[in-house]
């Protein structure tokens, strides 16, 4: 299947992408030759066979539920683009509409 | 006088041990071969002027956070960022003694074969300063190969470590999945990414591996790992050595490549090892495929968290989303948005299970295929890269030709195995890497039958052009 | 006029109170000034990686008993990716094709006939940080100048729980979510309060013509806060989805606002992308696998479920009063009276009453029933104080039932007589028609007999007086 300029243009916005009008066509170009490239995957079929997600078998890791010291206020905000107070700043983002949790 | 590019860090060692130089001496020793030098290889993207510790010194790739020095993984977007905690990694190396001398450069966030990926421009090869290094580790493979550093840390996830010191004539070793944590190691693709040492020879190898590897309660995904057991033996007596026919007849593999190669193999048979040929029928064919899929798909969500909101660059705009999609066009170089996108894609509604589920399942098969081998044998041999190093640019304008440098580390790497990179040779007056793969946890086997090679390999790991 | 039939599901999400964050250390829960409880992890710092907090996974798999679920036996985490202020790493940790409990049941007693509402899954997953929207004419999230973000509770362990569209009405579907709630309050692992957004719920809504067996296109309904407003919303909305079919219009999928103030609902508007969250793995963390013999550890730790006491209770005191009985809380005091002798309804309205906000001791049980049992004779003020006290101090019995009232007419006539007098105007007043002026002499009498007086008694005498 091939990918259109639509395509990469759902996808970059999925990606929160915003692509230059320069890099919609190479890209469209570049996924098109790579997917050809990678799709050799479907192959082979292997229905019967299981997806493996993680290469070691370990099952079952956890920590305690105690608390650890957290950061300091200062090490929390030290690469902060936009410190207000106690907060992270960030432009409005204009759609009501709240996360997804 | 301390030869930086002679000295192994067992030798250092021992020379701190018996007070016959101090860690002063030696960090100013490697501070001048790095002015001498870097100027032209451009290994390190941030020097440290001095820490705390008075051990051996080392150097680590810039995607391995250390508090209070900038980390960069290689990316604009990461440009000013210094890490308010230390990787679990550095703080073994801490624990260890070991003083920081830098940052090495990388590919951005590890993506590539050569570091012309970085946004810091490319490293150079000490054997050739008009040949890439390899990468995505290039900075910390070229900065031992010249003798900028007594050894260094890499991060391996298609073939990161081992390509790059196969590339520059070092020993690489890409351990075991889960048995080096990933805290604090700006992440690629999780499931894959592994950091590793990157060294002048095997049992310098053994010994920071030693240092670094282990379970760590701040990553699920480690275990615990058997006693390293630094390589003695001279002889391979014993050793069932398997010689992959698809890993060592791949196309692409340069005559010479192949020739030295040979070479070794031979040398493992006159050293007492039962050397045959086996098979891989489908993990070299769909490997590379079935990795990039599955690399692409995690890095699209690990590189989500650069938003412009905690850390990193941001652009301004007058609405979230418009700065949030515009700082990660303007901080993301080609590679990443080109892997981003692809991972998207492969993830996206009605895509998953051609793409990212099947490829889950090619790596099943993999899997399987490495199990029955090592039913027979304990290691396996191969090169480690099908070319010695390549011209800087030469690859620089086809992903899919630099995607093919790592034809022969990938398939392994799928299984979660360790492998490990010794120099066996030049071609065309360049290091030929031999990767020696075996079944996991076995990195003491790995590293003895890497240090009987290298005995009588006696590869010189000096670049010629330095002697 | 067809019948229609309202079709009900609902998605619950409760914030666990844990020690600890899901899945770093950081202190959850309320309290602590913005972003002080925050940590590589839970900032999502480059390299930070994610450890699972036990106990949360050994409560959901308890709430999962409660809920009648069968627990997986192998459990994995997924990345649900969307970007927005308050999801630091661009994904959120959750669970998808393979939860920790599935296929469960939960049983709503009615006053006719119990329900069954089927639970499709229960599983773990992390909440997002608090986004602040500052400033714009409405303060509200449209038009607003910035936002500000406070990640304390980002990274709080969550358990979603999906019913099956199986409610049948906005009561029932309220009534459900008491019993729920009720349910996780007593297995310890929650407040569950809607009002702190330890609780929430969202509704899938539809409608259907009585008799219809397909289901018709639904709703989703979001931002409720408190049991009534579940209810009032989903009214709301049924009246909505009726009002268009009838009027020959279709119902579309879409994700609405309800709005208390003008109880009507609003569409809200999304991202075109935003549906298309790309789950995967997380390959951060190792699948769970909880053994067999922790399942039934923690099956035995589950307590006895409040819709069987709601049974019992209806029996003697009826159905409302023992679903607000068990659902308040006030159970436990009515059952402390009932232990110490009192009947069933006396103790129910005591305990929903003169006790609703009172927690009292239970060495304290034995003496309110007495105090209770001799409320005629003694002072209301003894009587009201006794209550009063019964959170905090032992009650001393004989001296409360020493403060007999004052029910001696030869004793109180005087007094009454000695008031009217004193007062010549309100008697006047009172004999012009301004009768309410009684409750006026029934104070003076009160005050000078220190409320020791019965009130039924000086009643009396002030009306035989006051008769013309
Ligand atoms: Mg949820
Ligand atoms: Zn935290």
């Amino acid at each position: 299947m091939a990918i259109t300029r639509e395509d990469v243009l759902h996808v970059a916005a999925l990606a929160q992408l915003e692509l230059s009008e320069d890099e919609i066509p190479r890209l469209t170009r570049e996924l098109n030759d790579i997917l050809a490239a990678v799709g050799k995957v479907s192959e082979l079929d292997l229905s019967d066979v299981p997806p493996t997600s993680h290469p070691l078998s370990v099952v079952n890791v956890f920590r305690p539920d105690v608390a650890r010291p957290s950061l300091p206020l200062d090490d929390a905000f030290a690469n902060a683009p936009e410190r207000d107070a106690g907060l992270f700043r960030v432009p409005p983002t204009g759609a009501a509409e709240e996360s997804a949790a | 006088m301390i030869d930086t590019l002679r000295l192994t860090a067992e030798e250092a060692k021992g020379l701190l041990e018996r007070g016959e130089v101090s860690g002063a001496e030696l960090r100013m020793a490697y501070r001048e071969a790095i002015d001498a030098r870097d100027e032209e290889l451009h290994c390190f993207l941030t020097l440290v002027d001095g820490d705390d510790n008075e051990g051996v010194p080392i150097a680590l790739k810039d995607v391995i956070s250390t508090k209070g020095v900038r980390t960069t993984a290689g990316s604009k977007i990461l440009e000013n960022y210094v890490p308010v905690f230390d990787s679990t990694v550095a703080d073994r190396c801490k624990a260890a003694g070991l003083q920081l001398l830098g940052k090495t450069n990388t590919d951005e966030f590890a993506m590539g074969s050569s570091t012309e990926n970085s946004a810091y421009g490319p490293s150079r090869n000490p054997w050739d300063p008009e040949r890439v290094p390899g990468g995505s580790g290039g900075g910390s493979a070229a900065a031992v190969s010249a003798g900028l550093a007594p050894w260094a840390l890499g991060s391996d996830t298609g073939g990161s470590i081992k390509q790059p010191s196969a590339l520059c004539g070092n020993v690489g070793l890409r351990p075991t999945y889960g048995t080096v944590s990933r805290y604090g190691i700006v992440a690629f693709a999780s499931s894959l990414d592994q950091v590793g040492p990157v060294t002048k020879t095997v049992r310098d190898n053994a010994l920071l591996y030693g240092i670094i590897s282990g379970r760590d309660d701040c990553d699920s995904t480690t275990v615990e790992v058997p006693p390293v057991k630094l390589p003695e033996a001279e002889d391979l007596k014993g050793l069932r050595v398997g010689v992959p026919k698809e890993l060592n007849e791949a196309e692409g593999i340069e005559p010479g490549v192949a020739e030295a190669v040979r070479r070794a193999i031979d040398l493992c048979a006159q050293l007492g090892a039962e050397v045959s040929e086996c098979e891989l029928p489908r993990s070299v064919e769909y490997g590379l495929p079935c990795y990039y899929l599955i690399a692409p798909a995690e890095a699209s969500s690990n590189l989500a968290r650069y938003d412009g909101v905690r850390y990193g660059l941001r652009v301004p705009a007058d609405n979230y989303y418009e700065m949030v999609a515009r700082t990660r066009d303007a901080g993301f170089g080609d590679e990443p948005k080109r892997r981003i996108m692809l991972g998207t894609y492969a993830l996206s509604a009605g895509y998953y299970e051609a793409y990212y589920g099947q490829a889950q399942k090619v790596r099943t098969v993999i899997a399987r295929e490495f199990a029955a081998a090592f039913e027979r044998f304990d290691v396996l041999v191969s090169p480690t890269s099908p070319t010695v190093a390549f011209k800087i640019g030469e690859k620089a304008e086809s992903p899919l030709a630099m995607y093919l440098t790592d034809v022969l580390t990938i398939p392994p790497n799928m299984a979660g195995l360790p492998g490990l990179s010794i120099p066996c040779g030049l071609s065309e007056g360049l290091p030929v890497g031999l990767q020696l793969i075996g079944p996991q946890f076995s990195e003491n086997t790995l590293f003895r039958t890497g240090h009987a090679l290298e005995r009588t390999i006696g590869f010189d790991t000096v670049p010629e052009r330095l002697r | 006029m067809p019948e229609w039939e309202p079709v009900i599901g609902l998605e619950i999400h409760v914030q666990l109170k844990t020690h600890t964050k899901m899945f770093c250390g950081c202190e959850a829960g309320f309290g602590g000034e913005p972003n002080t409880r925050t940590c590589p992890v839970c900032l999502a710092f480059p390299g930070a990686l994610p450890v699972p907090n036990q106990t949360a996974v050994e409560w959901t798999i308890k709430l999962g008993h409660a809920l009648n679920c069968r627990i997986a036996e192998r459990a994995v985490f997924h990345r649900k990716n969307y970007f927005y202020p308050d999801n630091p790493k661009g994904y959120q940790i959750s669970q998808y094709d393979e939860p920790l409990c599935i296929d469960g049941s939960f049983v709503v007693p009615g006053p006719e006939r119990d329900s069954e509402v089927g639970i499709v899954r229960a599983h773990l997953e992390e909440d997002a940080a608090k986004t602040i929207h500052v400033g714009g004419a409405t303060g509200r999230i449209v038009g607003s100048a910035h936002s500000n973000v406070d990640f304390n509770r980002g990274g709080t362990p969550l358990v979603e729980i999906v019913t099956r569209p199986d409610l049948r009405s906005a009561d029932e579907a309220k009534r459900f979510l008491q019993l729920l709630r009720q349910t996780i309050v007593e297995l310890g692992i929650s407040d569950a309060e809607m009002e702190k957004g330890t609780l929430r719920a969202d509704a899938n809504v539809s409608v259907r013509e009585v008799g219809e067996t397909a289901y018709r296109t639904r709703t989703e309904l979001k931002n409720m806060n408190s049991f009534s407003h579940i209810a009032r919303g989903i009214e709301a909305e049924v009246r909505r989805q009726i009002e268009t079919w009838e009027s020959g219009g279709e119902v579309v999928q879409e994700t609405l606002d309800y709005e208390v103030k003008s109880d009507t609902v609003t569409p809200r508007r999304r991202k075109e992308e935003a549906d298309d969250y790309r789950y995967f793995p997380e390959p951060d963390l190792v699948p769970l696998e909880p053994e067999r013999e922790l399942v039934d550890r923690l099956r035995e730790q589950v307590p006895e479920p409040p819709a069987k006491r709601i049974h019992e209770l209806a029996g003697v005191v009826g159905f409302d009063p023992a679903l607000d009985l068990v659902t308040t809380g006030n159970e436990r005091k009515a059952r402390l009276l009932v232990d110490n002798g009192l009947d069933w309804p006396t103790a129910a309205n005591i305990a929903m009453n003169q006790l609703s906000s009172i927690d009292p001791l239970p060495e304290n049980g034995a003496a309110l029933v007495a105090v209770i049992k001799q409320r005629e004779r003694i002072t209301r003020e003894a009587y009201n104080a006794s209550f009063a006290s019964s959170a905090t101090t032992l009650i001393a019995v004989d001296d409360v039932l020493a403060q007999v009232a004052i029910s001696d007419a030869s004793e109180l006539g005087p007094l009454v007589d000695r008031i009217l007098a004193d007062n010549p105007g309100q008697v006047a007043a009172y004999k012009g028609g301004k009768e309410g002026l009684l409750g006026f002499f029934v104070g003076q009498v009160m005050k000078e007999t220190q409320g020791k007086a019965d009130p039924k008694v000086v009643n009396e005498l002030l009306r035989s007086r006051l008769s013309p």
